[in-house]
């Protein structure tokens, strides 16, 4: 990993590695969604509501592994002090801000055919979005101060107190009585889903994950830009 | 521990020099719940059924008013650079302010909520488990308040900031404190909510100051 701490041999893999995963993010997410909404069966109780589950779960996921992503990237900061695991975790986190966002959003359409209603305050809805308030937080917090060094710091002691949440949204449907159905994939016992349902789920997941990588890359190599330009304003002689 | 102490000591002393910090604090309490009855028309039965989560929701603002001070004042004036150099923990520092907030705010609030709640008709069934709720849970809010607090020093709109990120984290507080309230309204038994309060606050006691103690490190880097 230090290895990947030099910005230079960092973002020579990472402009190698992003047509490749620009591809792979079309691809999947193409043959996902050809599968999920046209070659896939309909649910013998939710009718064609079903396929909502193809852009929903995926979208779930990444929320949380952009928070995983962005609860390491601060922990490498705060531990190493490498600058490049700063701008990770800046990029990280309005690109898991946006994929809870889309989780919410596609619950809330399931929701109303299914439970008769956009919303209700249970443990896993309520838990997911206080995830999506502590992606505002750490987004506000990281930007907060003039000195950007500052922010970052504070932001990566905001991400890793926010860890607690994780556990909460994963156990929040076996802890607690919800609408919301329990694990069905990742469970004691095998999954509950017929593989006719799981092959699109996991390519349209593929999919979701390579669209993250992809923004979380261009994301880094913008931020890392960004600040090579005002390094080189700052030490330019004032004009 | 005497470090511990004077610390506490000090706060204690400064907040009552200052009294007109934790007053206002107090005064926007009451001011907010007597907001309530006003705007949706003074229904005894609808008071009794919304009394514990307006009097939590406006504790847990309240508190919120007070947190952006916590550190700012000490950093201002090179207090705080003197606290790191004293050989305290900085985890420690943050604890005792936790404990001094608590005590400048968190109590009277607490003592404040049986008042206000006749104003709102609650129960009487309630009362037990309204106190022993905000007993259990302001202390919770007063350790996560001073996270916020460490981390916003030196920021821009350091006060809307710190509600912004504390108040997400004080949801689990608000939930089960609400339920032993409604518990005890309703006479069910009140004492699981209440034990959970108590796990937050037993999980809080030690993360949170080392979680504020960290924010400090990098704060007076």
């Amino acid at each position: 990993m230090h290895r990947f701490a030099n910005p230079t041999r960092f973002l020579r893999l990472a402009n190698a590695l992003l047509p490749w995963l620009g591809v792979a993010a079309v691809g999947l997410l193409g043959y996902g969604l050809w599968l999920g909404l046209l070659n896939s069966p309909a649910d013998y109780q939710q009718g064609e509501t079903v396929r909502i589950m193809y852009v929903h779960v995926p979208a779930a996921w990444v929320a949380l592994a952009g928070y995983s992503t962005l609860a390491l990237a601060s922990a490498a900061f705060l531990v190493w002090k490498h600058p490049l695991a700063d701008l990770a975790a800046r990029a990280a986190s309005p690109v898991g801000a946006g994929f809870t966002a889309i989780a919410l959003v596609t619950g809330a359409l399931w929701g109303q055919p299914m439970w008769g209603t956009w919303w209700v305050w249970d443990a896993r809805l309520t838990s997911v979005l206080v995830l999506f308030f502590l992606y505002l937080g750490h987004m506000a917090l990281t930007n907060a101060f003039d000195d950007p060094e500052r922010g970052g710091k504070a932001g990566a002691v905001l991400a890793l107190v926010g860890v607690v949440n994780l556990p909460i949204i994963k156990f929040s449907v076996d802890w607690w009585n919800t609408l919301h159905q329990p694990a069905s994939v990742l469970r004691m016992g095998g999954s509950t889903i017929d593989p006719a349902m799981l092959t699109p789920l996991f390519v349209m997941a593929g999919g979701y994950f390579a669209v993250f990588a992809v923004a979380l890359l261009l994301r880094i190599r913008a931020l890392y830009a960004e600040r090579r330009l005002r390094q080189l304003r700052l030490s330019l002689p004032d004009a | 521990m005497s470090g511990f102490l004077a610390l506490i000591g000090r706060d204690l002393r400064l907040a009552r020099r200052q009294g007109a910090d934790v007053a206002m604090t107090l005064a926007f309490f009451v001011v907010v719940v007597a907001l309530f009855p006003l705007g949706l028309g003074p229904t005894p039965a609808l008071l009794a059924r919304i009394a514990p989560g307006v009097l939590w929701v406006t504790a847990l603002l309240a508190a919120m008013l007070s947190f952006d001070r916590l550190f700012q004042q000490d950093a201002d004036d090179g207090g705080l650079d003197l606290l790191a150099l004293s050989g305290l923990p900085l985890a420690v520092v943050a604890l005792a302010k936790a404990v001094a907030h608590w005590l400048t705010t968190g109590l009277p609030t607490v003592l404040l909520a049986p008042l206000l709640a006749v104003t709102l008709d609650l129960p009487a069934a309630a009362y037990p488990a309204l106190m022993a709720g905000l007993l259990l849970g302001t202390p919770t809010v007063s350790l996560l308040g001073t996270v916020g607090a460490a981390l916003v020093v030196g920021a821009r709109r350091a006060g809307v900031l710190v509600a912004l990120i504390v108040l997400p984290l004080t949801i689990p507080v608000l939930i089960f404190g609400v339920a032993a309230v409604e518990a005890g309204s309703a006479g069910l038994e009140t004492r699981p909510h209440l034990l959970l309060l108590a796990a937050l606050l037993a999980g809080a006691v030690p993360l949170a100051p080392l979680a504020a103690g960290a924010a400090l490190r990098q704060a007076v880097e």
